[in-house]
């Protein structure tokens, strides 16, 4: 039996780092490339060495998919096309093509100028290694090679997000990337069709929490900065500079018009401009609502956000401002936060999800005194408020999901490995299917029973249908024959057997049962013959019944021949010959209009009624 | 297999597939040379069209002047301008189980198929082709309510009466399937039927047939269809360009091992370079500027004149063009112009790159930013007060007949430092002149148009070698203008199958094998035995 396997390098049982290894049909596929924010040493990229110690990538890997353009899921992209050496095909769709290259080349800054590390990707590599990507259109069915297909689904989540269906013959799986079942301001909600994958590679990063309404999380989130603003505070919010960014872009523009509030927002500089120019362009990825009124005014151009400068964070009075990176662990958001955390009148408003390790991490877990570098410590004395923005999928969410694509096993990455289990043991009590958590470099293995393709003969297929009555009925399953041709490089073929006798080169053995009866009939032999023609003829309607020279009468494929008995020449010995298919036998019988003796064998009947 | 075609038009096609008992339309074009014999709808009053003679026969015995109007030495319907409709009664069209479109130019149709006729189907496009052909059945149906005409006109198309007019009324073929405009609710309707599809994606059909869109590089998001089973392909190319212009390249090896391949939409100017064509375009423009006379491009919303803008925007400076206005005048221009700048994936490599930096594809967006192109819904409202002169005007519609360029033929016909350049391929400059004669402004004939012409169509033919060609008639016989240039027609062996309106072509197929799946219990029994 065909297996698939599975195997984490990055967020099987964890947050960050995605990169998952798909074994499908002889293939082997490479799912995100992500790096762990949580980390700093080697840990922070996927363990290439498992996949090969000494050779090149390129030889194990038929291809490499990118989801979308979080760092978690391709930060380790140059390091592994360039450093460890990788030139087979990369997709990804075209947002994620266009602004992965950016957030590489801020992720590398960050990394090499700020925090002085060597040895590290370049951005030439990240020029090179993004001209290896190959763009992915939503719903287009690419072909790798001439076996493997993938196909790309709206994920929701970010600008450009997808999930990813593979294909193998008729071996499949779904990896989700991650994703968001429902539309936000600016995104639309993710959907797939019933595409019954073998396996679906499932986000769980809220797999235990089923999220309230959104308009409730809203109106906290506004309410909060707008008390915060009242009494003259600063309000951080720390984010990704393209995602979750623009969806409260949006809340607090339509806020402060609605409000008519003067505090200014800010949103750190550099990436802003050049981000919402990025959605402007992807328009068709953002949600129905603003792509039907994108002509009329692009929900993009904001009257009161404006570029933050580093001198702003002294001002005096209240302020908003975003901030990248999302989960504090450098940057302008880190900046900011140490020069405010002093104050209790300041608030930092945590919209997402924060990796293990980082400071955002440990502020949400209450701690109040931050070790920092150079042993310094920071108290925090602001207020810490976490108000989850980011756009995954929540529990109901993810069932949702299973729904559509109606998997036949589910298995769970990227979460946290007790709320996975959790889960995993709902999933399996709802759908009643198997439900795997494998944790990095521990492999599961499915097995699939793929159904075997066969080319039909035309003629075949249409006489056997014909066989039954004008209408085939779909509910009846029936019997067909017909002969199996398994060749080399050539697909099965099903064909009568004369086809395939002809097609093997073989000649044709008949089998054909025959009986004899005798009867008492004075007639001479070819009387008696001639009387059985005429009754078969006046009874058996619409069958074709020959009476030849030879002394023979033939009805359809069933021979009748008379002879006299050698001891009586009264007593005439009918020879009856039919071949094996019976069902003709008993098709000439049900013509013959007469009633049948009980026990009384089929070929008596005829006989009977002739005399 | 059948094929049934309802239109005769070979760039405006119109046939049904009947394949493996699915019931398949590919595109519905709508023929518009129609209005041609209808008079011109001015947006603002024009006393001269107003106070044309009638129409009466010469012997006095037929009097049509409510309906017919002389104007210029021809003869005109004066009601609401009617179109050429697809054949409706060949088959029913209640049956068509999916709508294949091609391009936006090749859906004008799809509201008098879709409505009151008992479709129930899907119709399958790409989302550009959707959003700009939303746009332009806008646009269509704008410019016939805003100017309203209650009467129509039936009695001149009664055979007896119709042998009687002159000429071209007299020779008008299916004069009583022409239909008036359709409305916005029907669009809508019509519209919502649509189901978006991307380049290369499968498409099953009750399981049966696998329908894939593959670009065809005429216009944003131009495809052309593969129409297969397990054993059976059917390629229908409609409208394909090997030009490099905004859209995305011609995928043409996804055409290869055709049993059939139903080739429609090829060029209406065999002869006409469009290079060479642009390149005139740019100097008759500059050269009527210069001599302080206005310019008039009557043109599509969209399609080709964002090649004219981009065209320009290199051209401009070097021509010392920069303080000349350019202005482009629709109802829909302005969405035309900004849908133009949203659909990176549909277009070529270039532009994509540009979107990847990111930058708006179209240059028409720095046009638009330092002013030097206008875009306004009419001429009415804000143009009339920011109207300067010499200037520039792109407007619709090609055929003259209705839209704004009505008013500019009024204002600016009489002076012969204008002009005209006509770059639509669609209609004949001469008729779509008519009523407007006699006229002083310069007329400029530079037809640009990219669809494939019959060098490049053998070539491809040779390449995908498909087993079949089915085509209109007119691509198998050279033009009857030019009977002597045996290289404007299709030269194939075997011979391509013509067709022409209301013929139904039996496809040379044979089917010999059917896909089926044989349950893996059963399969292992097979594999034991």
């Amino acid at each position: 039996m065909p297996e698939i396997k599975v195997t984490p390098l990055g967020a099987g049982q964890d947050v960050g780092r995605s990169c998952i290894l798909v074994s499908i049909g002889g293939k082997n596929i490479m799912l995100d490339c992500g790096m762990h924010m949580g980390y700093n040493d080697d840990r922070r990229f996927p363990d290439f060495s498992y996949i090969t110690q000494n050779g090149r990538l390129t030889d194990f890997l038929d291809c490499l998919i990118i989801s979308h353009f979080h760092l978690d899921h391709c930060g380790a992209l140059p390091y592994m096309s360039e450093m460890v050496g990788y030139d087979g095909p990369i997709y990804m769709t075209h947002p994620t093509k266009a602004i992965c290259p950016i957030l590489l080349e801020d992720f590398r800054k960050i990394t090499v100028d700020k925090k002085g590390e060597t040895n590290f990707f370049t951005s030439q590599m990240i020029k090179d290694c993004m001209k290896k990507v190959i763009p992915l259109n939503l719903h287009q069915t690419v072909q790798v090679d001439d076996e493997l297909e993938i196909k790309a689904y709206y994920a929701g989540h970010v600008l450009g997000a997808a999930m990813v269906h593979i294909k193998v013959g008729s071996e499949s799986v779904v990896y989700t990337g991650d994703y968001n079942m429902t539309p936000d301001r600016h995104l639309g909600a993710a959907w797939i069709d019933k595409c019954r994958p073998d396996i679906l590679i499932s986000e769980s990063t809220y797999a235990t929490t089923i999220r309230d309404s959104k308009r409730c999380r809203e109106r906290d989130f506004l309410k909060k900065v707008h008390e915060s603003i009242e009494r003259g505070g600063k309000v951080l919010i720390p984010v990704f500079a393209l995602g979750r960014a623009q969806e409260l872009c949006i809340l607090l523009e339509t806020f402060w018009e609605r409000m008519n509030l003067k505090a200014p927002i800010y949103f750190s500089t550099g990436l802003t401009e050049k981000a919402n120019h990025y959605y402007k362009l992807f328009i068709t990825w953002t949600n129905q609502k603003i792509r039907k009124t994108f002509v009329q005014r692009n929900m993009f151009e904001f009257k009161h956000i404006k570029a933050f400068d580093r001198s702003y964070a002294d001002n005096p009075g209240p302020m908003v401002v975003f901030a990248t990176p999302g989960m504090l662990h450098a940057g302008q958001s880190l900046q900011i936060f140490k020069k405010w955390a002093g104050n209790e009148k300041n608030m930092v408003i945590m919209p997402g999800y924060c990796v293990q390790g980082t400071i955002g991490h440990k502020i949400l877990n209450g701690q109040r005194k931050l070790e920092m570098e150079g042993r310094a410590t920071l108290d925090v004395k602001l207020q810490v408020e976490y108000m989850s923005f980011s756009a995954h999928a929540d529990a109901k969410g993810i069932m949702q999901l299973i729904r559509m694509a109606e998997p036949r096993n589910m298995l769970l990455v990227h979460g946290e490995a007790v709320k996975m289990e959790f889960l995993k043991g709902k999933i399996e009590q709802e759908f009643s299917i198997d439900c795997y958590m494998p944790a990095n470099g521990e492999t599961t293995t499915v097995t699939t029973n793929p159904s075997v393709p066969v080319d039909i003969s035309l003629n075949l297929l249409k006489r056997e249908m014909a066989l039954g009555g004008p209408l085939p009925d779909p509910k009846k399953p029936r019997t067909m024959h017909g002969t199996l041709i398994m060749k080399e490089n050539v697909s099965f073929m099903l064909v009568s057997s004369e086809q395939a006798l002809k097609e093997l080169g073989l000649n044709e053995h008949q089998l054909r049962f025959t009986c004899h009866v005798q009867l008492q009939d004075p007639h001479s032999d070819a009387d008696t013959l001639h009387r059985i023609y005429t009754h078969l003829k006046s009874v058996l309607k619409g069958y074709t019944i020959q009476h030849l020279p030879d002394g023979t009468v033939i009805v359809e494929s069933i021979v009748i021949k008379v002879s006299s008995s050698a001891e009586d020449s009264n007593t005439k010995v009918l020879l009856l010959s039919w071949s094996y298919q019976v069902k003709t036998w008993t098709l000439f019988l049900e013509g013959l209009p007469m009633q049948s003796k009980p026990g009384s064998s089929p070929n008596h009947l005829v006989i009977e009624s002739l005399f | 297999m059948k094929l049934y075609c309802l239109s005769g038009h070979p760039t405006l096609p119109c046939n049904v597939l009947k394949f493996k008992s699915t019931t398949i339309m590919l595109d519905c074009g709508l023929d518009t040379t129609s209005v041609l014999n209808f008079l011109p709808l001015p947006l603002v009053h024009s006393p001269r069209l107003s106070k044309l003679p009638g129409w009466v026969s010469k012997d006095g015995t037929i009097n049509l002047e409510k309906e017919l109007k002389e104007c210029a030495g021809r003869v005109f319907v004066d009601a609401q301008p009617e179109f050429c409709l697809p054949e409706r009664e060949l088959l029913d069209l209640s049956t068509i189980d999916v709508i294949l479109i091609s391009n936006y130019h090749c859906m004008m149709a799809l509201p008098y198929i879709t409505e009151h006729t008992g479709f129930t189907g899907t119709v399958y496009a790409t989302e550009p082709t959707l959003q700009i052909g939303r746009l332009l059945m806008e646009e269509l149906v704008n410019f016939m309510e805003r100017v309203p005409k209650a009467q129509s006109a039936t009695s001149w198309k009664n055979k007896e009466i119709q042998r009687m007019l002159p000429g071209p009324l007299k020779d008008a073929v299916d004069v009583w399937m022409w239909k008036r405009c359709y409305s916005m609710q029907e669009v809508n309707s019509a519209l919502s039927k649509v189901q978006l599809v991307g380049y290369s994606q499968k498409v099953e059909l009750f399981g049966a047939v696998q329908v894939s869109p593959l670009s065809s590089g005429y216009s944003l998001g131009s495809s052309n269809w593969i129409i297969q089973s397990h054993h059976e392909k059917v390629s229908y190319v409609s409208g394909s360009s090997l030009l490099t212009t905004h859209p995305q390249p011609m995928d043409q090896s996804s055409l290869k091992n055709s049993d059939v391949l139903i080739l429609t939409g090829l060029t209406q100017m065999p002869t006409a370079n469009p290079d060479g064509m642009l390149g005139e375009f740019c100097s008759n423009l500059a050269m009527t500027i210069r001599a302080g006379g206005n310019v008039l491009v009557p043109c599509y919303s969209s399609g080709v004149i964002y090649d004219l803008l981009e065209c320009l925007y290199q051209f401009i400076e070097s021509a010392n063009l920069g303080t000349t206005p350019f202005y482009f005048i629709s109802p829909i221009a302005n969405s035309s112009l900004e849908f133009s700048q949203i659909f990176a994936e549909w277009l070529c490599h270039n532009k994509q790159t540009k979107v990847y930096l990111p930058e708006p594809p179209f240059p028409h967006a720095e046009l638009i930013q330092t002013n030097k192109l206008k875009h306004y819904p009419s001429i009415h409202g804000d143009f009339s007060s920011e109207f300067r002169q010499p200037c520039v005007v792109f407007t619709g519609h090609p055929s003259l007949r209705f839209g704004d360029v009505v008013h500019f033929m009024e204002l600016w016909g009489k002076s012969s430092l204008n002009t005209i350049i006509f770059t639509e391929p669609d209609f004949s400059y001469l008729d779509a002149l008519a009523p407007y004669q006699p006229l002083a402004m310069k007329c400029v004939y530079c037809p640009i148009d990219t669809r494939l012409n019959f060098h490049q169509v053998s070539k491809l033919l040779k390449e995908v070698q498909p087993l079949h060609v089915v085509c209109p008639e007119q691509y198998t016989q050279p033009p009857l203008t030019q009977s002597h240039r045996s290289d404007l027609m299709l030269e194939l062996q075997p011979p391509p199958m013509p067709y022409r309106r209301c013929s139904v072509l039996n496809l040379p197929f044979r089917r010999r094998y059917e896909r089926i799946y044989i349950l893996p219990e059963c399969a292992v029994i097979v594999a034991l035995t």
